[in-house]
């Protein structure tokens, strides 16, 4: 049941991007169109699962083991790094044709906030191995929502008439401060939730 | 001169946060008021300009090939040293900072400025880039924080100016797009008049 708990609270009411502000470039930077959206969140979805299994271990096996916790951000970004890396060139070989869909945005990935973001959350919330890769899952579900919707809505603008000087960013910015508005409308959803189930 | 451009570059003409749009995650997450803006500012500074200190003086050492695993590296050390910093002096804006501080990591404008900078420059012109270009970002949240701090809660670095409370939509998240978006818009305008 608390898996239920983490996938709502992750996806809709602590939304990584609209509530969080993780990973807000790629939000802003590749989401002018639904189809490259759906790519970047693909290729997100990947990494951030894969990279928060990898360091969870670490940080269970290796950095608590020794005692040297404080090495965790130096540790956990090269392990990130080197993840896509080897993802990239894992990719290439196996199944060319995904590569071909999430090539140019792997790379990007490395500098994606969210995806760090997320490793060193569960590791703070002291999740289990389990409940880790559910937070990833629906975190990465929570970052396609936001892009897709967000591309969505800026195909659309295109075709409005904006003031010159609001043009590009600026009012991308503020159709986001609308969207994060309306998914503020989920708050105290996952408490609800946690009542039915008598928790 | 142009060392004395270098360093203002960074304020208003090719601002990181406002032209650039670099570094928006930690511009937008901590500034929900105007001292968490400007401590997270003074710490990123302190990695930019450390790490383009230490790449402009390996950067003939490193192959090509690893440069950008070496850089994350090198910047990774600086934020570990400053998160330590903060946590022990300034345990209350740790706090608040909080997830943010391990993610200078990741932050574009410290490995944007280390590649295309740094890599290429002489040590005294990249710490002098690195001041200017910290500092611009320091600035911009700086203001952002200011700007949401007054509006949203009344106050200005915590001291407040009007009874009972602000916009509260301004502190929340749907604010800071809100208030990011405005300034972008009334910094394009004035660099349309100076440009």
């Amino acid at each position: 049941m608390e898996y239920v708990i983490i996938i709502i609270s992750a996806i809709f009411v602590n939304n990584i991007v609209l509530a969080k502000f993780l990973g807000v470039c790629p939000f802003i930077g590749v989401s002018n169109k639904v189809e490259t959206s759906l790519g970047m969140t693909g290729a997100v979805t990947f990494v951030m699962v894969i990279a928060t299994i990898v360091t969870y271990l670490i940080q269970k096996y290796v950095l608590e083991a020794f005692g040297i916790q404080f090495m965790q951000t130096i540790t956990f970004i090269i392990v990130i790094a080197s993840l896509v890396q080897m993802v990239e060139i894992i990719l290439k070989k196996v199944s060319p044709s995904l590569y071909q869909a999430l090539g140019i945005f792997l790379p990007l990935i490395t500098t994606n906030c969210a995806v760090l973001g997320v490793a060193i959350l569960t590791v703070q919330s002291d999740y289990t191995l389990m409940e880790g890769v559910v937070f990833a899952i629906a975190n990465a579900i929570g970052f396609g929502l936001a892009l897709i919707i967000f591309a969505g809505l800026r195909e659309h603008m295109d075709l409005m008439d904006v003031p010159k000087a609001m043009k590009g960013v600026p009012v991308a910015l503020i159709i986001a401060g609308l969207l994060a508005m309306a998914f503020m409308g989920f708050s105290g959803v996952e408490r609800g939730i946690a009542q039915i189930f008598g928790m | 001169m142009s060392r004395l451009k270098t360093f203002t570059n960074g304020f208003i003409k090719e601002n990181p946060a406002f032209v650039l749009l670099l570094g928006l995650c930690p511009l937008l997450g901590v500034t929900t008021s105007a001292i968490n803006g400007l401590g997270m500012g003074l710490a990123t500074t302190f990695v930019l300009i450390m790490s383009n200190i230490v790449v402009s003086l390996v950067k003939d050492f490193i192959p090509a090939k690893v440069r950008i695993p070496s850089f994350i590296v090198i910047i990774a050390t600086f934020v570990t040293l400053v998160g330590l910093v903060m946590e022990a002096y300034v345990p209350a804006l740790y706090e608040s900072l909080g997830l943010f501080i391990p993610l200078i990591v990741v932050n574009c404008l410290v490995l944007g400025r280390a590649e295309a900078f740094a890599s290429k420059n002489s040590t005294l012109d990249s710490i002098i880039d690195g001041s200017g270009m910290g500092l611009g970002f320091t600035f911009a949240l700086t203001l952002l924080g200011s700007v949401r701090e007054i509006l949203g809660s009344g106050s200005f670095f915590g001291m407040k100016f009007i009874e009972g409370d602000g916009m509260l939509v301004f502190v929340l998240s749907p604010g800071a797009f809100l208030a990011m978006g405005y300034l972008v818009v009334l910094i394009n305008k004035i660099n349309k008049k100076t440009a």
